[in-house]
């Protein structure tokens, strides 16, 4: 709740715009240590005009509660674009924060100034206009926030992509080593891009190891087999191995079963897939002669 | 004597705060002094019970408790929802019976894993899992 703006300030702030206006963006400029590279004069400009404008319209409102009206919606979605556009740049908190604190000390210092001294001590005025910047800067803060969420989840997604290798260890076998925790996304990534490769390679056989992998549950079991029957399907036979015994055990309590052909150790695997595929594994004795 | 291990509820609702459960629940187990095997039979059980709070209840809270009895120590972790609740318990309990899709292991499971299982579930007001493993 935010109550109306006293009519003399409306009066100062719409005739003294352009004045508040040009020390706000000399002020916001020095709070943002300034550089055009990164942000266009123009765009600045656009900007504080916008903000100015709707601002203006703001406190304008006939609204009984300033901010239920749909000037006040528009200004949050002016400024949400704005904060969104930095946060993309890699503006921090206090930057984004600036836009707001540089223009509400240039608007209050404008409006003590043309004030007279009785008015000036009629601090009500004051408190429908504090609130509204009030609500402002936390809408901004919020925002810059969750803007910055939206950032990490996406480097989170990446970072899932990143740390799926599937590998080729021979002509005809992949392996793919699992590593850390796997939520659910995470093996699914996996899973779809070992089907992907199976089909590149004309691999026959996968060597899913989870030597790395401290827990499986049965989600992330279901996931496995559905990658086991998939394979299969597409006349790939997979392997498992690295399961240690601690998971062994879990997995026996919880009745998850693979039924694939499961080893100790991935080397263990790699030689059982070479002699499917008819290679021969000799020790090499010539020296000892 | 050690130091008391702090009581601790997180919320749950994304499908993210399974990985949250596990590696709160994998912390407790060790300073607890569960050993690797059971450390990993509790996370496991506690991934599964997280997972059915998000998917089925909507999400709700973990709470990670310990207990301190003077014949026995151990970690109680709790979790409660408020989604649609359990029609039929006794059947949800048995392997191979799902009504989402997975595998249908995650409660018959999770009571094999554990020293421990209570679960409560009122049709429309939610449901709550309490699990325990004992030193």
């Amino acid at each position: 709740m935010a109550d109306a703006i006293g009519k003399n300030y409306q009066k100062i702030i719409s005739e003294k715009q352009d004045i508040i206006r040009d020390e706000w963006l000399k002020r916001l400029k020095v709070a943002l240590e300034y550089q055009k590279d990164i942000l266009t004069e123009k765009e600045l400009n656009k900007n504080l005009d916008g903000f100015m404008t709707l601002f203006l319209k703001t406190i304008r409102s006939e609204e009984k509660d300033l901010l239920s009206g749909k000037e006040w919606k528009e200004l949050k979605e002016h400024l949400s674009q704005i904060i969104q556009k930095w946060a993309s740049q890699g503006f921090s908190i206090r930057e984004t924060l600036s836009f707001l604190l540089t223009f509400e000390r240039v608007l209050f210092e404008r409006i003590r100034e043309e004030l007279g001294k009785e008015e000036r001590e009629n601090l009500d005025e004051f408190t429908g206009l504090e609130e509204l910047l009030t609500e402002l800067e936390e809408f901004v803060a919020e925002q810059h926030v969750k803007n910055r969420e939206e950032i990490i989840a996406r480097q989170q997604r990446e970072i899932l992509e990143l740390s799926t290798p599937v590998v080729t260890l021979w002509k005809g076998i992949l392996a793919v080593p699992l590593i850390g925790t796997l939520d659910s996304a995470r093996t699914q990534t996996v899973m779809e891009t070992l089907l992907q490769k199976i089909v590149e390679t004309g691999s026959e056989i996968a060597i899913i190891d989870i030597t790395g992998v401290p827990a499986v549950d049965t989600q992330v079991a279901q996931h496995i087999i559905k990658t086991i029957d998939a394979a299969r399907l597409m006349g790939a036979d997979c392997i498992i191995s690295g399961i240690r015994p601690q998971i062994a055990q879990t997995m026996v309590a919880l009745g998850v079963t693979f039924d694939v052909v499961t080893k100790a150790t991935l080397a263990d695997a790699f030689s059982i897939a070479l002699k499917r595929l008819g290679f021969e594994i000799k020790e090499d004795r010539r020296e000892e002669k | 004597m050690e130091a008391a291990i702090e009581e601790k509820t997180i919320k749950i609702k994304e499908s993210n705060d399974v990985v949250t459960v596990r590696r709160e629940a994998r912390e407790y187990a060790e300073k607890l002094g569960f050993n690797l095997l059971e450390q990993t039979k509790i996370v496991t059980a506690a991934s599964e019970i997280a997972r059915n709070a998000i998917v089925f209840g909507g999400g709700g809270i973990a709470r990670f408790t310990t207990i301190e009895k003077p014949d026995k120590r151990g970690l109680q972790i709790s979790f409660i929802d408020h989604g649609p609740g359990i029609e039929d318990i006794e059947a949800a309990m048995k392997d191979g019976y799902t009504t989402g899709g997975g595998l249908g292991l995650g409660l018959g499971g999770t009571k094999r894993l554990m020293d421990e299982f209570h679960i409560r579930s009122e049709p429309g007001k939610g449901t709550s899992v309490t699990i325990v493993k004992y030193l």
